[in-house]
């Protein structure tokens, strides 16, 4: 675990070091390429944002309208017989959604039911197992302009709902 | 897809919300989510600047390059139609690299270069996910993670008598997610093959 945060610390260092030093060894006109290189980071960025907005938008009005919460109520019964906590369920249907939001409810629970419950760190595992996919792909996608996402949607939110039913499984074994 | 997911998101919450009797919700949330939208690509300008700029110089020395070719086993199994040094792997290895290590500034970046070298390989339409594309996005959701950083720091903020206990049961869950990631993609390509998608 320390050997791997401190790699997560040195990594973006070491690389700028690394690479600077490398090419300009390598007679590369280091500031010129790096200009070259920063003048498209502005076009990249301003072409995700109708992209963003669509989802955002959307994933907005599903919250504040009631509707997630509607959605949890129905789909609790269901849950609850594979021994997932009611309590995690509105975890898992924003975890997909909304990576602000989800990381909002995963901090409530730990507040509320403390870090060390069972709740705390199921919620703790599942907030690092799960990502959020409809964010990633509009994000990936939108920055290229593509608004035909094929299967990517299914395949990434079958590895979500592994990773939720792992999370929940290994708690159970785990810290129970 | 999307469309039939984004259609429903918003008739659903419409039609909830005025049964609710709270319509007036409708409109702030779909204006503060656009606000949120731009907000977060408006941040993203000085992440993309930085790391693109730092790329180039990369790409230039030929350092994308030696990674591409480091890593070459790996990466022609999973993208069997991406040329085996093209620069897209070197960005893809980058992105999946910090996402392992936690590193969300970096990753980001890194995994819009791809996608763009990627775009560049695409033989269908521009507007059309390539197989390539879609793998590398099944990779990036499901990616294992060693340091759930966030996760940690709030655990560590709230009290806990061991914060990092839950780095095991993370690691064992997405490497499940991860399996489960590459196998669906393997399968759904050939289902969804792009003749057929058409």
């Amino acid at each position: 675990m320390s050997i791997v945060a401190l790699v997560a610390k040195w990594a973006i260092p070491v690389i700028l070091f690394t690479v600077t030093l490398y090419a300009f060894i390598r007679r590369v006109n280091v500031y010129e390429a790096f200009i070259e290189g920063a003048h498209e980071g502005f076009g990249t960025a301003i072409k995700t944002i109708p992209f963003l907005v669509a989802m955002f938008v959307a994933i907005s009005v599903f919250r504040a309208s009631g509707a997630m919460e509607l959605f949890t109520k129905l789909i609790s019964p269901v849950t609850s017989l594979f021994g997932i906590p009611a309590e995690v369920i509105p975890l898992g249907i924003m975890r997909p959604l909304s990576g602000g939001g989800a990381l909002g409810i995963t901090a409530e629970l730990i507040k509320t039911f403390g870090p060390d419950s069972f709740i705390g760190r199921l919620a703790s595992t599942l907030q690092g197992s799960t990502d959020t996919t409809f964010f990633v792909l509009t994000l990936y996608f939108g920055s290229v302009g593509v608004t035909r996402y094929r299967y990517s949607v299914i395949s990434g939110l079958s590895a979500d709902i592994t990773g939720f039913i792992a999370s929940v499984i290994v708690c159970n074994i785990v810290f129970r | 897809m999307v469309n039939l997911i984004w259609v429903s998101m918003l008739i659903i919450g419409i039609t909830v919300a005025a049964i609710n009797g709270n319509i007036e919700v409708v409109t702030t949330a779909a204006l503060s989510g656009a606000q949120t939208a731009v907000d977060f690509a408006l941040g993203l300008i000085a992440i993309m600047a930085f790391w693109l700029g730092i790329m180039k110089v990369a790409e230039e020395a030929g350092v994308i390059r030696l990674i591409s070719r480091l890593v070459k086993p790996l990466t022609s199994f999973l993208f069997p139609s991406v040329p085996k040094d093209h620069p897209a792997m070197g960005a893809i290895i980058m992105n999946l690299s910090a996402n392992v290590l936690g590193l969300g500034n970096a990753a980001t970046p890194m995994g819009l270069i791809a996608m763009k070298e990627l775009q560049k390989l695409n033989r269908y339409s521009p507007n059309t996910a390539s197989d390539a594309m879609c793998t590398f996005l099944a990779l990036n959701t499901s990616c294992i993670t060693l340091i759930p950083a966030t996760i940690i720091g709030i655990r560590i903020k709230t009290g806990s008598a061991n914060p990092t206990e839950i780095v095991g049961t993370t690691i064992f869950a997405t490497a499940c997610s991860m399996i489960v990631a590459i196998l669906a993609d393997r399968i759904l390509r050939r289902v969804f093959s792009y003749r057929r998608w058409r």
